[in-house]
C-alpha cells in the first residue's frame, strides 16, 4: 500500500499488524455482514496513522474487498492515511490526531457495560501517544467508573515522532497505569499465541486492562526496523519485489 | 532559526514531536534550548507561557491543525490573555497534508486564530515571503501565529518589497479586477489572472498577503476605488479568514457597493482522498473554476 501510493507511516503500520491480526480473527466478536450490528465487540484504532494495517486486516477478515487496497492514498481513492469512518464498513472511529480514542472507547464502555456486559470495547494506542493528557483523563474516568470492558492495547516499540519514547518520558507506562488502578498485562506483540492466550485474559478480568505489547517498528523490512525513520519510510520498488517473491 | 537563536539567547524552541529531517541541525546546536514537549499540545502551550513569563522568547512548534485546535484555550487565556512573547508556528496550513485526511487538513486555524485579541496571523507564501515573515515575527514581542504551507517554487519577489508585518504586496499589477490572496495558493491567483486576460482581456491585480492579523487595510481600500470587482482567494474555509475580512472591511468603508467574490472552502468536511491540488480541484479552487465565477459576475 506504501508502494502503490508513494506514502509514508509503514512503521507504524506494520508493527501493529499482528495484534490486528489476532484480534480480528480470533479475539473480536464481529460479524463482516453485519458491521454495524449492535451486539459486537469495538475495535478503535486511535493511532490512526497505522491506518494502512486496519484496512489490511479489515479486507482480509471479508468486510470489504482486498482490491479496494489499491484505493490506498491515490486520487479519487476511499482510505485516506487515517480511518475515515464512513468510508467502509467495520472502521469504528475517524482518527488521526493522537490522544482521542481512550476516552471514546470510555463512552461506548458506559453504555455497553449496562446493555451488553459480555461486549468489550479494545482501544490500540501508540507508546508516543500515551504523551497525551487527554489518555490519563480516560486512565483515570475508565477506573473510576469501573469499566472492565475496556482493554487497552499498547503498542510498545519504543519510538514516537521525534526520537524516542523514552527520551520525552522517562517513567515506564506499566507502573502509571497501575497507579490508576488498571491491571496490566504484558506481551511479545508479535507472537500470535501469546497475543491470543493474554487478550482473551484480560476479557475476563473485573478491572480495566492495559496490554502492553513489545512490538518492532518497521517489523518485516530489516533495513528500517527499530529505527525512527520506519515511521516516516516509504517503500521502493526492491523491498517491494522481495516481499511479494517471499 | 538557526540564526535567531544564535543571536538571541533568551530563544526557546519547543516541538509537539514534530521536525523528522528537519530540526536536528536546531536539536543539536542548542540542547539545552531546544525541548521534545511530546505529543502533548496543550502542555507544550501552557509550558510555553511559564518561560515567556519568565523571561524567555517562545516558539512552539508542531503540525498547524494539532498546534491550533488541541489547546485552543491555552493560547487564548495563557498566551494571548497574557499577551506573550510566544510564536505559534503551525506547518502544513491547508491541503498540505492532502492523503492523510480530515484530522490533518487545517482549514479553520486562520479564523481561530484571528478572532483571538492581541494575535498577530502571518501566512506567508513563497520563500522571501516565508523568510521576512519569520525575521519580523522574531522581532515583534507579540503572539504571533505562523501558518507554514508548501512553497510554490516561483519567486514573487519585487525589489521594491519591504516586508513589516500588516503590509500587504502588489505582485501583478491591474486595473480592472483585485484579486487578494493569502497563503500558499499564491501561485494560483497568478494563473487566474492569466486566464482572465486571456479570455476578456481585463487585467487583474494580485496583492498578496502574508499578514492577515493585522490586514493592510488602507492598501486594500485603495486599490477597490479603483476596480470594477474585488476577490479574495485562500486555502482555508470561507468563514473566518481573508475573505471574510475583506467583506467586513469593504462593507463598512464608505465605498460605493462592489461586486465581491470570495473563493474559499466551503463549510464541509472535503472527504475526497488525493492528493493538495485534486482536493482543490474538488473544492472549486481551481484556476480555472475561479476564474470562470469572476468573468460570470462581471457579465462577460
Ligand atoms: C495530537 C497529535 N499530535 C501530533 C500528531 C503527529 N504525529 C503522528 S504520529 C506521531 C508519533 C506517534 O508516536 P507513537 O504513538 O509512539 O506511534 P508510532 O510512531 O510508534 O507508530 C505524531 C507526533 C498527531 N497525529 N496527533
Amino acid at each position: 500500500m506504501s508502494y502503490w501510493s508513494k506514502t509514508a507511516e509503514t512503521g507504524s503500520a506494520l508493527c501493529i499488524s499482528d495484534i490486528l491480526a489476532v484480534l480480528y480473527f480470533k479475539i473480536l466478536h464481529i460479524n463482516p455482514k453485519k458491521p454495524d450490528d449492535f451486539d459486537r465487540d469495538r475495535f478503535l484504532l486511535s493511532k490512526g496513522h497505522g491506518a494502512s494495517a486496519l484496512y489490511a486486516a479489515l479486507a482480509e477478515r471479508g468486510f470489504f474487498s482486498v482490491d479496494k487496497l489499491k484505493k490506498y492514498r491515490v486520487n479519487g481513492g476511499i482510505f485516506h492515511g487515517h480511518p475515515s469512518k464512513e468510508v467502509a464498513p467495520g472502521i469504528e472511529i475517524s482518527s488521526g490526531s493522537l490522544g482521542h480514542g481512550l476516552s471514546i472507547g470510555a463512552g461506548m464502555a458506559l453504555v455497553l457495560k449496562k446493555s451488553l456486559p459480555k461486549r468489550k470495547v479494545f482501544v490500540l494506542m501508540g507508546d508516543g501517544e500515551c504523551n497525551e493528557g487527554s489518555v490519563w483523563e480516560a486512565t483515570m474516568f475508565i477506573a473510576s467508573h469501573k469499566l472492565n470492558n475496556v482493554i487497552a492495547i499498547i503498542d510498545d516499540n519504543g519510538f514516537q515522532g521525534f526520537g524516542k519514547t523514552s527520551d520525552v518520558h522517562t517513567m515506564d507506562l506499566a507502573t502509571k497505569f497501575k497507579a490508576f488502578g488498571w491491571q496490566i498485562f504484558h506481551v511479545d506483540g508479535h507472537n500470535p499465541v501469546q497475543l491470543e492466550k493474554i487478550l482473551n485474559k484480560a476479557k475476563t478480568s473485573s478491572r480495566p486492562c492495559v496490554v502492553i505489547a513489545k512490538t518492532i517498528t518497521g517489523k518485516s523490512i530489516p533495513n528500517i526496523e527499530n529505527t525512527l525513520h520506519a515511521h516516516y519510510y516509504i517503500v521502493d520498488e526492491k523491498t517491494h519485489k522481495n516481499h511479494h517473491e517471499k | 532559526m538557526q540564526i535567531e537563536m544564535e543571536n538571541n539567547k533568551d530563544i526557546v524552541f519547543l516541538t509537539g514531536d514534530l521536525g523528522f529531517n528537519a530540526l536536528e541541525p536546531l536539536h543539536q546546536s542548542f540542547p539545552d534550548r531546544f525541548i521534545n514537549v511530546g505529543i502533548a499540545e496543550a502542555n507544550m502551550i501552557g509550558i510555553a507561557a511559564g518561560l515567556a513569563l519568565t523571561g524567555k522568547k517562545v516558539i512552539v512548534y508542531s503540525i498547524a491543525s494539532f498546534l491550533t485546535m488541541r489547546p485552543y484555550e491555552q493560547i487564548r487565556n495563557d498566551i494571548c490573555y497574557h499577551n506573550l512573547d510566544v510564536k505559534i508556528v503551525g506547518t502544513g496550513g491547508g491541503f498540505n497534508y492532502s492523503t492523510h485526511g480530515i484530522t490533518h487538513h487545517t482549514i479553520e486555524d486562520v479564523a481561530i486564530m484571528n478572532v483571538l485579541p492581541n494575535m498577530q496571523v502571518l501566512c506567508p507564501t513563497y520563500s522571501w515571503e516565508a523568510r521576512e515573515a519569520t525575521k519580523s515575527m522574531m522581532k515583534s514581542k507579540k503572539p504571533t501565529y505562523l501558518r507554514l504551507g508548501k512553497s510554490p517554487k516561483t519567486n514573487f519577489f519585487k525589489p521594491d518589497f519591504k516586508f513589516k508585518i500588516g503590509r500587504g504586496f502588489v505582485i501583478r499589477e491591474g486595473k480592472d479586477i483585485l484579486l487578494l490572496v493569502t497563503g500558499n495558493i499564491l501561485d494560483c491567483g497568478m494563473e487566474i489572472a492569466e486566464i482572465i486576460k486571456n479570455k476578456t482581456g481585463l487585467e487583474m491585480s494580485v496583492i498578496s498577503m502574508p499578514s492577515v492579523k493585522p490586514l493592510d487595510k488602507k492598501l486594500i481600500l485603495e486599490t477597490s476605488k479603483k476596480v470594477k470587482l474585488v476577490a479574495t482567494l485562500e486555502e482555508h474555509s470561507l468563514h473566518g479568514g481573508l475573505g471574510s475580512e475583506v467583506a467586513m472591511l469593504l462593507s463598512q468603508s464608505h465605498l460605493p457597493k462592489l461586486p465581491f467574490i470570495p473563493s474559499a472552502l466551503p463549510d464541509v468536511f472535503i472527504k475526497d482522498v488525493g492528493s493538495r491540488d485534486f482536493l482543490l480541484n474538488k473544492a472549486g479552487l481551481s484556476p480555472k473554476k475561479v476564474a470562470k465565477n469572476i468573468i460570470k459576475k462581471l457579465g462577460r
